[in-house]
Parts: C-alpha cells; structure tokens; sequence
C-alpha cells in the first residue's frame, strides 16, 4: 500500500557531504583483505606480513598524495577520531605548556564537542566567529593567541556552508608563534588540492567515506615531532598512537579511494562547480524569497546551501524524498537539540531562516539530468508548502 | 533519526483541511517554544458543534500531520467534547510519534485550546 504511494522510482542523491557511495574499484580493492590477505599485520608469518605489506602500500599512497611521509599518518575509524584524537591528544601532550585552545564556531561537532570536553576538564577554549560568509579572519585569530595557547584548530571547509577557510594564513601565524595548528579536512581532502607542506597545518584530519570510500575508516596527519598522548591503550599499533589491530580492508578502500581521486580530482572539481552554479542560479530565478547561505565562489565544488523564507526544512526534505530527491537541512526539527544549526546562526541568519535552509550536495555520480530535475520539483515543493504556511499569508496582506 | 509512521506520512502527504476559514467563530495562533514553528487553526462553530475546522502551519512533518489530523478529529464534536482532545489523543491517531517529536503535537492542542477560548471571546461579547 505503501509502496504505490511512490509513483516515480527515480531517485536523486544529493546529500555527498553526509557520505558518498563506495566505488565500485573501491569495493573491488578491498575484496581480497576479508578472507584471503587476513592475517594480522602485527604477526612474523607469510599471512601477517601480506597484510602488512598491503597496509604500507595504503599509507604510502595517502602520504604522497598528502605531500607526507608514511610515518606521519595514522589510520582510525574515521574523521571523528582523527578530531577527537588530534584536540584531546595534543591537549593533554602540551599541558604543561598551557591550556588554551583556538577554534571557530562553526566546526563540525567532533571537533566543538571535543572542546567541550577539554573545557570541562580545565581548558580554556576561543571560539572564534565568522563573518557573514562564514569565513573565520586570520586577525581574530593572531588577537586571540595568549601566552597559554597550545593548539589551533580551524577546519579547512564547512560541511554545511562549504567556506573554505583562508588556512594557510591562520596556519603561518601558529608557526610565528611555535602553536600547533590542526584542520579538519574531512570535506576537502581529495576533494580540492591538499597539501600538508603548501597548507602548513601541523596535524589534519581526514575521512574515506566522503570521497567514494568505505565507512569506518579515516586518518589523521601528524607531523613530525608533534606529540600527542594516545586515547586508547593497547597493542603497539600505529606508531603507540593508536592501538588496536588495523582495518586493512578499509585502509586498502581508502587508499583506492584516493588514487582515484588523484585521477579524476581536476575534472572533477570543475563538473562540480558547475552543476552547484546551476542548481544556485536556478533556484534563486525559480523561487522568489529565496536566498543562497554562504560564500557565492570561495566555497566548496559541490555545496549549495539556500534559504526559502516562510517554510521549514524538514517539510521540504520530506516532500522532496516523496518526489526521490535526498538533501538536508539545518532547520531545528531535524536536529535532537531541536536548536538550528549552530553554523547558519553563526554567519547570523536570523531563527527562520536558518529554519527554512536546505543544503544539496552534489557528488561524482550527480548528472546535469538531475540538477534539471531538481529546478522542475522544487519550486512545486515550495508552493505546496507555501500554501500551508501561516508566515506566507501573513506576507500577501 | 527515527522515521515517521505510515499514517503520520499520509497526512503529511495529504494534509486535510489547509487553509483559512473566512469569518470564522475562532482562531487560534500558537508558536512553538521549543523549535519555533507556528500553527494557526481556524474553527467554524453553529450550536455548541464545531462545524468546520481549518489549519496553516510552518512546521515539521510532524507538526503538519498533527494539525492534519486535529482538525479531522473537531470536526463534528461540541465544544466540550473539544476540549477533551489531548495531544496524546492526537499522537494514537496517527499511530505514535517519534518521542523527540511529541512537542509538535503539544503544538496541536495548544492551536485548539486557544481557538475555543477566542470563540468563547466572541461568542461572549456578542451577548
Ligand atoms: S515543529 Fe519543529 S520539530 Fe516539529
């Protein structure tokens, strides 16, 4: 009964900055690592040492591919950890250098959470604002360093805006001053040019699951000499910087991932930027009130982020799934604090407005066929909703 | 997050009832403190019985669902039969709710409670 409610069976993913599809020659690349090349890469034996030797293979793709070494990337579960790990880790390693940490208001919440945390447990934590574009000022940044601050961490894009973050700049004031500087690079890593040298960062998070890999597995950049204080205890694992016996299915996905991103990562960013610009023109032509949240060119390839005044996000994520069409919101309905998204009121949308956002996030597998398609349906969605809404018929009186 | 119910996503997808009454005997308009969205119910009421019942809501599928399905519950009741629906009579009717989301059904009962007290309001300074 249910089932022939939905007349149309196609169905449009456009939510590549929750998490991507796995690639195919990623699912193939790590066929081999379940049952075959199982062995624990901790043991002396053939079946270890198979596995060990595909580990370093991985880690050696991802380092170069970094402008690392090997030996300054640890695998995780995902980019999470990699945040949890790099704020806590480098924490409780520098304590006895200070207790301040820097760090926006828009992070993602693996890395607000963390401060959180590092405040309850007697840290003193800056968060900086943003301007309008939600870009964080290297200014503010300098201004806020005292003589007790011992980590920067400012994400190098947002999830949900997609601002690129003027990194370098804020990375060569915390060498100035010898503070170790961490990014989130969960949204850009094989995404756009990443490069821990050109970038300058110190430590810096990354995630397989937003460019075409695996859940479950992730990495986090360590330079040299930084030292952390480890989160779990365990085997030897990882350098003692993180124990237990290593994922190597995901870590073999996850280096596919990023050789295949290596490929196509220049084309790429230009289809991308091209469908965004044409979901965003369309969307502002087609549906009057509405408006685009975020910078209009210094922001991710495939992030759209709108406003459509007088009606709430979460009614429009629903009507736009029953038309096949998966997007999101940072509306307050759709998040258990039942509080907007802390981003769009930081970049100081007003209540409503952050209420009535939608973010499209358009991936490797998006077509121009279903950007065309998203313009036909959405302006019906708004004027369904419209109707129905108190606000709008406030505005026609 | 949990998903809705059947009947909830059928009155999503068809709320019944949207719209304004003209004239109407009473209207009421409740925000909801807890994430901000706003119903407006519109009641239609002829000896003691309401006769129609119309809603605008800004809200959640849950909040559009709720006021779905309490203007389909007024209709035909008296005043003081009204008056009795809960919001949990509200959420059964729609086969549950999500728990995180049982504040939009708040929502409906409030939008009814203050659309009777205004007819009570005009209907008292009329006499
Ligand atoms: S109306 Fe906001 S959560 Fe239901």
């Amino acid at each position: 009964m249910e089932k022939t409610c939905y007349k149309q069976n196609r169905r449009i993913y456009l939510d590549y900055a929750a998490t991507t599809p796995c690639d195919l020659q990623v699912v193939e690349a790590m066929q081999p690592y379940f049952s075959k090349i199982f062995g624990n890469p901790s043991t002396l034996y053939s079946f270890g040492q198979e596995a060990r030797r595909a580990m370093r293979e991985a880690r050696g793709k991802i380092a170069e591919f970094l402008g690392a070494s090997p030996e300054e990337i640890i695998f995780t579960s995902g980019g999470t950890e990699s945040n949890n790990t790099a704020l806590k880790g480098v924490a409780y390693a520098g304590r006895n250098k200070g207790n301040h940490i820097i760090t926006s208001s828009i992070e993602h919440h693996s890395v607000s959470e963390s401060c959180k945390f590092l405040e309850k447990e007697g840290f003193k934590v800056t968060y900086l604002t943003v301007d309008e574009y939600g870009l964080v000022n290297p200014q503010d940044v300098k201004e806020a360093i005292t003589d007790k601050t011992i980590l920067i961490s400012i994400m190098h894009a947002n999830n949900e805006i997609g601002a690129i973050q003027p990194i370098k700049d804020i990375a060569s004031i915390a060498r100035e001053k010898e503070i170790y500087f961490h990014t989130d690079s969960v949204q850009t890593f094989a995404h756009i040019p990443v490069n821990v040298n050109d970038l300058g960062v110190d430590l810096l998070s990354m995630s397989a699951h937003k460019l075409y890999g695996p859940k479950g597995i992730g990495a986090l950049y360590i330079k040299k000499g930084v030292k952390i204080t480890p989160f779990m205890q365990g085997g030897d694992q990882e350098k003692r910087k993180r124990a237990s016996t290593e994922n190597i299915a995901g870590i073999a996905g996850f280096a596919k991932a990023v050789e295949l991103a290596k490929e196509k990562m220049g084309n790429e960013e230009k289809k991308l930027t091209f469908l965004r610009d044409k979901l965003i023109k369309g969307i502002l032509e087609k549906v009057e009130h509405s408006r685009l949240n975020g910078h209009p060119a210094q922001r991710l390839p495939g992030n759209v982020n709108v406003s459509i005044e007088y009606i709430e996000g979460e009614s429009m994520v629903l009507n736009l799934d029953m038309k096949g069409i998966a997007c999101s919101t940072g509306s307050a309905c759709t998040s258990s604090s039942l509080e907007p998204s802390h981003v769009l009121l930081a970049i100081g949308l007003p209540h409503e407005l952050a209420h009535s956002s939608l973010r499209f996030t358009i991936g490797r597998f998006t077509k121009e066929e279903d950007i065309d398609y998203v313009l036909e349906v959405l302006p019906e969605v708004v004027k369904k909703l419209r109707s129905m809404s108190p606000l709008y018929g406030e505005k026609e009186k | 997050m949990e998903g809705y119910s059947t009947k909830v996503m059928e009155h999503f997808r068809n709320p019944r009832n949207v719209g304004k009454i003209e004239n109407p005997d009473g209207v009421g308009h409740v925000g909801n403190p807890v994430c901000g969205d706003i119903m407006e119910l519109y009641i239609k009421v002829k000896d003691d019985i309401i006769t129609d019942a119309k809603f605008k809501t800004f809200g959640c599928g849950a909040a559009i669902a709720t006021s779905s399905m309490v203007t389909e519950l007024v209709k035909g009741k008296s005043i003081n039969e009204a008056l009795t629906i809960s919001n949990k009579a509200v959420t059964e009717a729609l086969g549950g709710l999500p728990s995180i989301k049982m504040h939009c059904s708040v929502l409906a009962e409030e939008a009814l409670k203050s659309a009777i007290d205004d007819y009570f309001k005009n209907h008292r300074s009329r006499e």
